[in-house]
């Protein structure tokens, strides 16, 4: 029989391999890391993408213009309208088409919505992620009330479809304004149960304060945007340096923390969903009547009561229907602030009614290059809350 | 900057053999720069003072085919501190043999790596240079570039095995 092996200083401090993943509750979803380890310290992550990769350029490259739309809100399902907001500005300035007031005003009531909604989601399963379960439940019963505003007035509840190419689907539904009005006016009150359950928790203060630092000069040579660069200290919102849909209208400040690490992000997210419920309220105040979607026949789908009614608008339906929307020649990039960071939409018309090329850029994507840096060095158990604080959907990381 | 200052600084720095195309359309320009000069231009774009593009949005391919030159490399750049937009493209042709290449940029901006690992494996190009060539999104095993145009919608039995089969997916014809 053979002795067993004393254990001596060199044979602790081998390091080994751990996978991460893909199906495990912290990856959100089906994301692969190969961790070094040394003991439980964090030598260096490669991650694995692509379990989720659905061809999604590719198959936009193959579809009607109008047609991608829905194919965009499936890209990042936790920020629905953001993604269908930047193809229908994109399209829009290359037709160029002008948007009416009241569909701009209700688009960025949307786009806010659905900040808020993702910003809740992430709450709940980075503050789950930490060992906190209780945020999870009061920030799900917060998006159910939004899910149901999407629900009342675009059918859908996860991703509403509801922006169209030169406005909206249709008008608000019955009861939608005084529904929001409701959410808006105890939001804030809500945020500050979700403020007295972390901000202050000793345990979660000590797993993320110091963890997962990226500093500026990183964060903006790795491309990091949005929650994650503004944590690192840069006040640089895609809403207020270069405004669309008609935010320089609105009074709201971007949050800027300069801690560089995941607590940091959680105070920005928290602060963002703030400034939305402000940008909500002010939306709510000036919503002007009038129509929801631009007129350009032969471009843009004419009114819904007007196909009964008038022979003109059932051709114009019925050609963009068969044929499509056919833009000029051209090539054009145009972006957002979407809960993630800067959410991109470049297109190249070649004058067919389908883009010659659709490339998307997915903040997910690009803040998760990142993960290698920040996770250097820390614990293992940190590594999942650095990964949470990324704030990743894999939808939209693999597309 | 505005656009057209940010394209007369480039012409007037590189000469219209380097900078062989501009493009206006609404309020952008998109500059094209031969292959062989895209380095160079991408770190005036970087280190010049009044430029300063700091951040890259993303790298992208693009396939003209059957046009040539068949492909190209599209960065869309932004300036943090002068908030302004610009891109620059460059034009590759398909070689013989073997695959179109270009220089890496990932060494000026790093987060070039994973746009470049992903334009390299869907349109089969080579960023001569790369740290990290490997695939990003697509199987090990697949030697397919699904997002070239003449690659199929619904995938290949030989190149893309393990995708479901069954009914051909309807394709609406334009």
């Amino acid at each position: 029989m053979r002795e067993a092996q004393p254990r001596t200083l060199d044979r602790i401090s081998e390091t080994f391999e751990l996978n991460l993943g893909p199906h495990h509750p912290s990856t959100h979803g089906v994301f692969r890391a190969v961790v070094e380890l040394e003991g439980e310290t964090v030598l260096n992550v490669v991650p694995y993408l692509g379990y989720l990769h659905r061809g999604y350029e590719k198959a936009c490259e193959n579809k009607h213009y109008h047609q991608i739309i829905p194919l965009a809100e499936r890209c990042d399902y936790m920020g629905a309208s953001s993604n269908s907001l930047v193809f229908c500005l994109t399209v829009e300035k290359i037709i160029d088409a002008e948007v009416p007031e009241r569909a701009q005003v209700i688009r960025v009531m949307m786009a806010e919505l659905s900040r808020i909604f993702s910003h809740l989601f992430w709450l709940g399963t980075h503050a789950h992620d930490v060992g906190a379960m209780t945020p999870l439940f009061y920030g799900l019963r917060e998006r159910e009330e939004i899910m149901n505003l999407f629900e009342l007035t675009a059918g859908g509840r996860l991703m509403p479809n509801y922006l169209r190419i030169g406005g909206l689907n249709r008008d608000l539904e019955e009861g939608f304004i005084e529904r929001l009005t409701a959410f808006t006016n105890h939001f804030e009150r809500r945020v500050d149960e979700y403020e007295t359950l972390l901000t202050k928790n000793a345990i979660y203060v000590d797993r993320t304060k110091g963890v997962g630092i990226l500093p500026l000069e990183d964060a903006i040579a790795l491309g990091a945007s949005g929650p994650m660069i503004r944590a690192s200290g840069l006040a640089w919102d895609v809403r207020k340096s270069q405004p669309y849909s008609g935010y320089e209208q609105y009074d709201f400040s971007i949050p800027v923390q300069w801690g560089c690490d995941v607590y940091s992000r959680y105070l920005i997210r928290v602060q963002e969903m703030r400034e939305s419920n402000r940008i909500l309220k002010q939306a709510l105040a000036k919503l002007p009547g009038g129509p929801i979607r631009a007129r350009m026949p032969g471009l843009i789908f004419p009114p819904q009561e007007e196909i009964y009614e008038r022979m003109e608008a059932l051709i114009h339906h019925f050609m963009l229907v068969v044929e499509g929307l056919k833009p000029p020649v051209c090539e054009y990039y145009g972006c957002i602030e979407s809960p993630r960071g800067e959410l991109g939409c470049y297109i190249i018309s070649d004058g067919g009614p389908k883009p010659l090329r659709l490339k998307w850029r997915a903040p997910a994507f690009v803040n998760l290059e990142t993960l290698a840096l920040m996770s250097k060095g820390h614990l293992f158990a940190d590594l999942i809350a650095i990964l949470s604080s990324v704030d990743i959907v894999l939808a939209e990381v693999d597309r | 900057m505005n656009q057209e200052a940010i394209r007369d600084k480039l012409i007037s720095r590189f000469g219209q053999e380097s900078i062989v195309g501009t493009v206006p359309f609404r309020d952008q320009i998109t500059v094209t720069v031969v292959k062989e000069k895209i380095r160079e231009v991408c770190l005036f774009l970087r280190d010049d003072p009044d430029l300063d593009f700091s951040f890259l949005s993303f790298v992208g391919g693009v396939d003209r085919y059957p046009d040539k030159p068949r492909f190209e490399v599209v960065y869309q750049l932004y300036s943090l501190k002068h908030n302004h937009r610009f891109r620059v493209k460059t034009m590759l042709e398909e070689p013989e043999k073997g695959m179109p290449t270009v220089d890496s940029v990932t060494d000026i901006w790093p987060t070039a790596n994973w746009h470049e690992r992903e334009t390299a494996e869907m349109y089969g190009m080579v960023f001569s240079g790369h740290p990290d060539p490997r695939k990003l999104l697509l199987p090990d095993h697949w030697d397919c570039h699904p997002l070239r145009k003449d690659f199929p919608i619904e995938g290949t039995d030989a190149d893309t095995p393990e995708l479901p089969k069954g009914g051909k997916t309807e394709v609406l014809s334009s």
